[in-house]
């Protein structure tokens, strides 16, 4: 049941990008096609769940047993540009379909800051390994859900008559303003 | 270009947020009042001022194979400190921005000015490119903040300055900051082309 | 000087310089800071705590016991004493029924159970709305206060729940989860024995406290 809130609080109410404005740069900038935009959504889950592990276990048994609390940022900024890096690498050699899908969204990903805000987020709420995976896809879902509305809305937005001033960024976010007022209405369920 | 060109140019011809769109989660994230606005875009402009000069020097010490973690390693170690130098000087204010503070990181802005400018010229240049660009981020966060403080709450800098009641409160929740920051860059896109 | 070329040689010695050099230059600023933040830290309590209870002449931080609520959670209760005595004490609560995230409050109650005053220590609820609840719960308008209440009469309840607390305009949620935190705060305080040790005046008290308990 506990899982079930967090999910539902992660992916709907706090929304990672509408509600607390982390991942922002992908979202205006992957998020003019449908397709890329699912497929940074499933690369950003990819990394995120990797990444969460993997810093959640480094603050527990290295950075909390040794007392170096304050090397916590560089640390997991480190990690994060290492693993992307892994990823990438392992994708490639092992299964090059999903390289293909999402490589060349891989190296965008390092300075997306709902990574690194995630894994410090999961430490700051102290939960434990599992609530933390389980935080950490729910977000990216969260993330994936938003940018594809997004991309889908955008699609049209191409199609339409704007005003001048208004024509491409100004526009997108106030688009994303109005998505941010619909998801508003999720809150309070949790 | 003389310094004081490379100054300016950060501040209204490559404005890192009007015009590059650079750095928007902290942008959105912090703006809730023209205060926080403004602390945010110093602290990150302090980094940027550090990184950029330790950069600039070190330059010919990293090979190119390693810049990018090299540089990643010394921004974070400014984010640390003003981290930590926030904490204990400026509690209040370090609650407030929260999250954001170690997030300076992964802000586009600074990497992406060591990359492009500190990594290619010299130390003073690059001092007066961080200060420059920290200006214009700093600028429009604190217009920003003040646009939605203002609208939002009736306040600037938290004095009243017409009655909460006419305030309209979306401007202080998310999708205010969205919709502020959208008609700010569709006024300066309007100012620029004039 | 020359750029230093990409050997692998090169590449180890510069990162594990600049790792090395960045890892003391923070561990020398945590040392400095340290000290600085962890006072801050002591301060806010010690005046959180100053603004919620009567006056006193002990060190509420350093007496600090916990004490379990009535729903088997154990809260942070800094008992406050004049002259010996105890006047009254602050408790650390927090509720995770917020509009989101966690709510720490610190409530203050004098020896005889009456909800002296409290601070909002932490919350992330929404700004303009729930986050109004410093000032909301200790304005003396409509049904609004909670000042000067006295919990032992029974929980605190908002009005469309049957209670006599108006909640925030729009904010019935935050409301909910600020009084279920100010509640448990006065069932750790009530359960404890930091009561029945003081003066006769607050046994009186305690044995009103056992009556409202009756009551829920």
């Amino acid at each position: 049941m506990e899982y079930i809130l967090i999910f539902i609080a992660a992916v709907f109410v706090n929304n990672v990008v509408l509600a607390q404005f982390l991942g922002i740069c992908p979202f205006l900038g992957v998020s003019k096609k449908v397709e890329t935009a699912a497929g940074m959504g499933a690369a950003v889950t990819f990394v995120l769940t990797i990444a969460t592990i993997v810093t959640f276990l480094v603050q527990k048994y290295i950075l909390d047993a040794f007392g170096l609390g304050f090397m916590q940022t560089i640390s997991f900024i480190l990690i994060i540009a290492a693993l992307v890096q892994m990823v990438e690498i392992i994708l490639k050699k092992v299964s090059p379909a999903l390289y293909q899908a999402l490589g060349v969204f891989l190296p965008l990903i390092t300075t997306n800051c709902c990574i690194l805000g995630v894994a410090i987020l999961v430490i700051q709420k102290e939960y434990n390994l599992l609530e933390s995976v389980v935080y950490a896809i729910s977000t990216a879902i969260g993330f994936a859900l938003a940018l594809v509305i997004f991309a889908g809305i955008r699609e049209q937005l191409a199609l339409t008559h704007v005003p001048e001033g208004m024509k491409g960024t100004p526009i997108a976010l106030i688009t994303a303003g109005l998505l941010a007022m619909a998801f508003m209405g999720f809150s309070g369920i949790v | 270009m003389s310094n004081l060109k490379i100054l300016m140019n950060g501040i209204i011809n490559e404005n890192p947020t009007f015009v590059l769109l650079l750095g928007m989660c902290p942008t959105l994230g912090t703006t809730s009042s023209a205060l926080n606005g403004m602390s945010m875009g110093l602290a990150t402009m302090f980094v940027l001022l550090c990184s950029n000069i330790v950069i600039s020097a070190l330059k010919n010490l990293i090979p190119d194979m390693v810049r990018i973690p090299a540089y990643i390693v010394v921004i974070a170690t400014f984010v640390t400190v003003v981290q930590m130098c926030m904490e204990a000087f400026v509690p209040v204010l370090y609650a407030s921005l929260g999250l954001f503070i170690p997030l300076i990181v992964v802000n586009c802005i600074v990497l992406g000015r060591a990359e492009a400018f500190a990594a290619k010229n010299g130390i003073i240049p690059s001092a007066f490119d961080g200060i420059g660009m920290g200006l214009g981020f700093t600028l429009a966060l604190t217009l920003l903040g003040a646009a939605r403080e203002l609208l939002g709450t009736g306040k600037l800098f938290g004095l009243t300055l017409m009655p909460e009641q006419y305030g309209s409160l979306i401007f202080v929740l998310a999708p205010g900051a969205f919709i502020a920051l959208g008609y700010l860059v569709a006024i300066v896109n309007k100012l620029r082309k004039a | 000087m020359a750029k230093l070329q990409s050997t692998l040689l090169n590449m180890f010695l510069s990162l594990t310089i600049i790792c090395i050099v960045a890892g003391a230059i923070l561990a020398g600023v945590n040392m400095y800071t340290t000290g600085p933040i962890a006072t801050s830290k002591a301060a806010a309590l010690e005046k959180a705590i100053k603004d919620v209870t009567p006056e006193f002449d002990n060190k509420p931080t350093e007496d600090v016991y916990m004490a379990v609520t009535g729903d088997g959670d154990s809260l942070k209760i800094y008992p406050a004493t004049k002259d010996g005595k105890l006047v009254g004490a602050a408790v650390e609560s927090n509720t995770k029924k917020g509009f989101s995230g966690e709510i720490k409050v610190i409530v203050g109650f004098d020896a005889d159970g009456k909800l002296l005053n409290y601070s909002v220590l932490q919350h992330a609820e929404t700004p303009g709305l729930g986050a109004k609840m410093q000032d909301w719960f200790s304005t003396d308008k409509n049904k609004q206060s909670v000042l000067g209440r006295k919990l032992a009469d029974g929980e605190l309840k908002v009005t469309k729940d049957g209670g006599d607390v108006d909640a925030i305009t729009a904010a019935t949620i935050t409301s909910r989860a600020f009084l279920n935190a100010v509640n448990r705060a006065y069932s750790a305080f009530s359960g404890t024995d930091g009561l029945t040790g003081a003066t006769s005046k607050s046994s009186t008290a305690n044995t009103r406290e056992e009556g409202g308990k009756n009551n829920e």
